[in-house]
């Protein structure tokens, strides 16, 4: 499409950012800080807007991987790989988005070790995009697991009072589940001779090694997806991470379980995914309920919003199980519609924080009163989280449920409960912390949203009305890439009637 | 047969070592204590010229002295890391030694011997070349060990070592004697062609010789020397103990392994299996408790040799060469972290503990920021260089069908990644605490060029993977 490699442009675009910060600002003094902010600010923007040339180059009706970049690299083990095709599409520019609005975030509220926080944030940019355009198995896992030194210096250095726990606790969890991931990769270079994802998809792993492969990999994906029961370290993290780290963490790292299970468990293990789509229906649905009736006993803002990205997690992974066109379109679709609502939601936590410097939900309450363009906000994103018609959230729950309702109708029942305690733990935290008269002292001369807040906070509210309404151009784009998955996963199902039917 | 001086070129390097080495102790002798810096460079320069010389060794594999002594490519990568190793040791211990005021001329003299003896240990074509380099290169370590001889910790090191290492020697003998009378010779081709079936004599030889073996590498169950000496070693010493000798001991325990006794590698495999497991395991959790950086890099480097030796227990090639890969990146980082350990002076003196890194980040950023990288590579965290080494030897064994050893050994390296996490975490997250002095420029240097090389393995990896391919190729 492009004679000159985009893809490794947009992905090593914020390193070379970092790399300015580290070479040419000196000191920690005002201006050295003021100086980061803007490098990093500029170096997300551009890297924003040069990804959208991706958008306009992409053509949704090929099956192909798009820009893909080939190289020399790790001699016969690996290579350098790039390519997007439409499920991984819209994660890159969820990604390039969302970080601009992240160092806007932390434009006030961060104003210890300026520099080293906008290098950890742009180091873990790269990562992020890297994960989601490599085409090569083994550089896949490099920037999978990368992620985990920023991510891990962002919640130590800038975090909450638990922070260490929490930092820890996040690292050891992720690096635990992805290390058999690491070995399931191994055994895959030694079944099919490569790690070139592209040879991979077509490959036909045998079924007895399918299974220990897609455990191998259930481990990782669960973990960072996260599911039920693995999902602990979230909440903890989110909580003590700064916000802007909050906004990544749920709007673009927990993403990559799900990704993970697209690219790899679906298409590569048809037939364990089939064999063990019982088992992830099951986790979902305890997810969804379970971590909905804990968010309604959270007394901290975050924690809630924390655990009702669990639940939202859980319908993705129960549609991208259902393996139908529905299903997985739903799947993706909600996603990306998380990551706007619960980023969105984060960093309108993240501006009363900077206010009165505390989540606890007691805190606050009459905040309308002094801030009414932030409780509109707020509405628009709480009820987007509940899942609304009309914004954004409603798809993705709408399409997982329909096609669980169309495997198993139980499934979709008890998932349905699931929306309704949603619509309960997201109005009643609206109702504590922006009706009600306005009693607390500290909270009389609150200041509403200023105009830096606004900017971050505008786009998303923009993108999910838009597609709450028109829901087309994401299902677009993935259309054609999840019709092959399912097409895959439908021959793994024939299969085994087939088998089944021998029986008799 | 004919003797020619020429026939000995490809054994230079090593001649070139013992001659200098003899030379610079008459030298020393007779001019004196002020000879120590003289001595101290020409050393270097020795070790310096021998590494070009086996840089530009022959290309074809040449055997000496009746098979005795081997040039091959896969002793030359060794050779390359053992010199680099202890010249990088060599540069880090001169001016340390000279503020702590234990300079001496010997211990250049002592840690150029001990070299020799590490490169005929990899060059070992027999058992009797064996046990003669091992212990040339033991019976130095062992006086080094004791270099501080006022300080009772410092001697007690030099004699716990050296009791237990003769113990080892003396298992390794008995090991070595048992493989010659079931087998009956000494060259390691000759008692591969002899050892076609696994005789209750040989598996006795095989099992001692192995302690022998596991016991310099400090693999469990034979590691309990390894935190006492490394803490009451000098901290040079120590790194330097951690370096060179360690990829010796494992250059000669792969190729004894796979020269002599490829026909019953599965009589052999189940040990190197076990101790290999024990290592990583003991490795992960006993460091947890270790508050003193040196101890906990002896627990540390007790577990790397357990991932080294999950290459050898694939027994293949592509084994082979993770084990190379492998320890060239341990030594790699092994350096760099005891230059800053050796950096971790206040006014009143040396400070050992982990919890003196605090908030260093905030006070040397540079030095912190290598220290940082060469620990979440020790933790073998992608994209770091310890990463790449861990996926290459755990590659084999998968290849190898060791599932058990390959999935124990990860989720080790998982235990493993919370210490030396922590020592990220107090160089970062707490507050500072009183600033060191400056870090002298050798240390620096050392530093520089191995945090560089783990943090950038990964972007330009072909020349190692090449010249590792190569050194393995050779053993098969």
């Amino acid at each position: 499409m492009y004679d000159w490699p985009i893809l490794s442009v947009v992905t090593f675009l914020p390193v070379v950012g970092a790399l300015l910060i580290v070479l040419m600002i000196r000191g920690d003094d005002e201006v050295a800080q003021r100086n980061a902010r803007w490098v990093a600010l500029w170096a997300t923007l551009v890297t924003f807007l040069i990804s959208l040339l991706l958008l306009f180059g992409f053509d949704p009706s090929s099956t192909d991987f798009q820009f893909q970049e080939n190289r020399a690299w790790l001699g016969d083990i690996a290579a350098y790989r790039m390519g997007v095709d439409g499920i991984s599409m819209p994660f890159v520019l969820l990604t390039t988005l969302l970080m601009p609005m992240c160092i806007l975030a932390s434009w006030e509220s961060i104003h210890v070790r300026v520099k080293e926080y906008m290098i950890c944030f742009l180091a873990l940019e790269t990562l992020m995009i890297g994960t989601f355009s490599s085409l090569d198995l083994l550089q896949f896992y490099i920037f999978f697991e990368g992620g985990l030194i920023p991510m891990f210096l962002i919640i130590g250095i800038w975090g909450g009072k638990r922070r260490i726990y929490a930092t820890f606790k996040f690292f050891l969890y992720t690096l635990a589940g992805s290390v058999l991931m690491m070995l399931a990769i191994m055994a895959m270079y030694w079944q099919a001779g490569t790690t070139d994802i592209r040879v991979l998809l077509t490959h036909g792993f045998p079924a007895g090694m399918q299974t220990w492969l897609w455990l191998a990999f259930f481990a990782s994906f669960a973990v960072k997806m996260p599911m039920w029961p693995v999902h602990t370290w979230l909440p903890d993290a989110h909580v003590e991470a700064p916000t802007a780290g909050s906004v990544i963490l749920a709007g673009i790292l927990l993403k990559m379980g799900g990704y993970g299970f697209l690219r790899f468990s679906i298409p590569m293990f048809p037939d364990a995914s089939l064999y063990f789509a019982p088992l992830v229906y099951t986790l979902s649905v305890v997810a969804i309920i379970y971590t909905s009736l804990v968010a309604l006993m959270q007394e901290d803002i975050k924690k809630l919003i924390a655990y009702s990205s669990v639940a939202h997690m859980g319908f993705v992974t129960m549609g991208i199980f259902t393996m139908t066109q529905e299903g997985i379109q739903g799947a993706v679709f909600q996603m990306v519609s998380h990551g706007f609502v619960s980023g969105a939601l984060f960093l309108c936590v993240g501006v009363v924080y900077d206010r009165m410097h505390t989540r606890e939900i007691a805190a606050y309450g009459g905040l309308v009163h002094r801030m009414p363009v932030y409780a509109t906000f707020f509405m628009v994103f709480t009820m987007a989280n509940v899942g609304l018609p009309g914004t954004s959230g409603f798809i993705g729950e709408f399409l997982t449920m329909l096609a669980a309702f169309g495997r198993n109708s139980w499934v979709a029942f008890f998932a349905a409960t699931g929306v309704i305690f949603s619509a309960a733990y997201a109005l009643w935290l609206y109702r504590r912390v922006i009706f009600g008269p306005l009693e607390k002292e500290s909270l009389k001369d609150i200041l509403d949203v200023n105009r830096r807040e606004l900017a971050s906070l505008v786009p998303l509210l923009f993108f999910t009305i838009l597609f709450g309404v028109w829901p087309g151009p994401i299902l677009e784009a993935c259309n054609v890439a999840v019709q092959a998955i399912v097409s895959r996963a439908d021959v793994a199902a024939g299969v085994a009637k087939a088998a089944a039917l021998a029986l008799y | 047969m004919t003797f020619s001086l020429a026939a000995l070129g490809p054994a230079l390097p090593e001649i070139l070592l013992a001659l200098a080495a003899l030379f610079l102790v008459l030298f020393g002798a007779i001019a004196g204590a002020k000879s120590v810096d003289t001595v101290n460079g020409l050393a270097l320069a020795a070790l310096f010229a021998a590494l070009v010389l086996v840089l530009l060794g022959p290309s074809e594999p040449v055997a000496l002295f009746g098979g005795s002594f081997q040039v091959d490519a896969y002793g030359r990568f060794l050779k390359v890391l053992t010199l680099l190793g202890s010249g990088g040791a060599l540069a880090m211990s001169v001016d340390w030694l000279k503020i702590e005021k234990q300079s001496r001329f010997e211990f250049a003299v002592l840690i150029l011997l001990s070299t020799l003896g590490m490169m005929m240990l990899i060059s070992a074509g027999d058992l009797i070349a064996l046990y003669m380099g091992l212990e040339l290169m033991s019976l130095s370590l062992y006086v080094i060990a004791a270099n501080n001889r006022d300080s009772v910790r410092s001697t007690e090191a030099g004699l716990k070592y050296f009791v237990l290492g003769a113990l080892s020697s003396g298992m390794l003998l008995y090991g070595a004697s048992l493989i010659y009378g079931f087998t009956g010779s000494v060259n390691f081709a000759k008692i591969a062609a002899a050892a076609q079936e696994p005789s209750l004599g040989l598996i006795f030889g095989i099992v001692f010789m192995f302690a022998g073996l596991a016991f310099k590498v400090s693999a469990v169950p034979f590691h309990m020397w390894t935190p006492d000496v490394y803490e009451g070693a000098p901290t040079p010493v120590t790194a330097f103990f951690g370096a060179a000798p360690k990829v010796a001991a494992i250059a000669v325990f792969v190729r004894f392994s796979l020269e002599a006794l490829p026909n019953v590698a599965h009589q052999w495999q189940q040990i190197v299996v076990f101790i290999s497991l024990a290592s990583m395991v003991l490795g992960a959790f006993a460091a947890i408790g270790q508050k003193n950086l040196k101890r906990l890099m002896a627990y540390s480097s007790i577990g790397h040799m357990g991932y080294a030796l999950v290459g050898l227990a694939a027994g293949t090639e592509e084994g082979v060469r993770g084990v190379l890969v492998y320890m060239t990146v341990y030594m790699a980082m092994t350096l760099g972290t005891f230059a800053c350990i050796l950096s971790m002076r206040r006014k009143d003196g040396m400070v050992e503990n982990y919890d003196e890194l605090a908030g260093l980040a905030r006070t040397s950023p540079v030095k912190a920021f290598m220290l940082a990288a060469l620990m979440f590579s020790l933790a073998g965290i992608p994209p770091l260089a310890g990463f790449l080494a861990k996926y290459y030897v755990f590659l084999a064994a998968i290849q190898a069908g060791l599932y058990t050893l390959a999935v124990v050994g990860v989720l080790a390296s998982v235990v493993g990644a919370f210490y030396y996490l922590r020592i990220v975490k107090v160089m970062y997250f707490d507050e500072p605490a009183t600033p060191f002095e400056p870090m002298p420029a050798e240390l620096k240097a050392v530093l520089a060029v191995s945090g560089l090389f783990i943090l950038l393995l990964f972007v330009y990896p072909a020349p190692l993977l090449a010249a590792a391919g190569v050194a393995a190729r050779a053993l098969f």
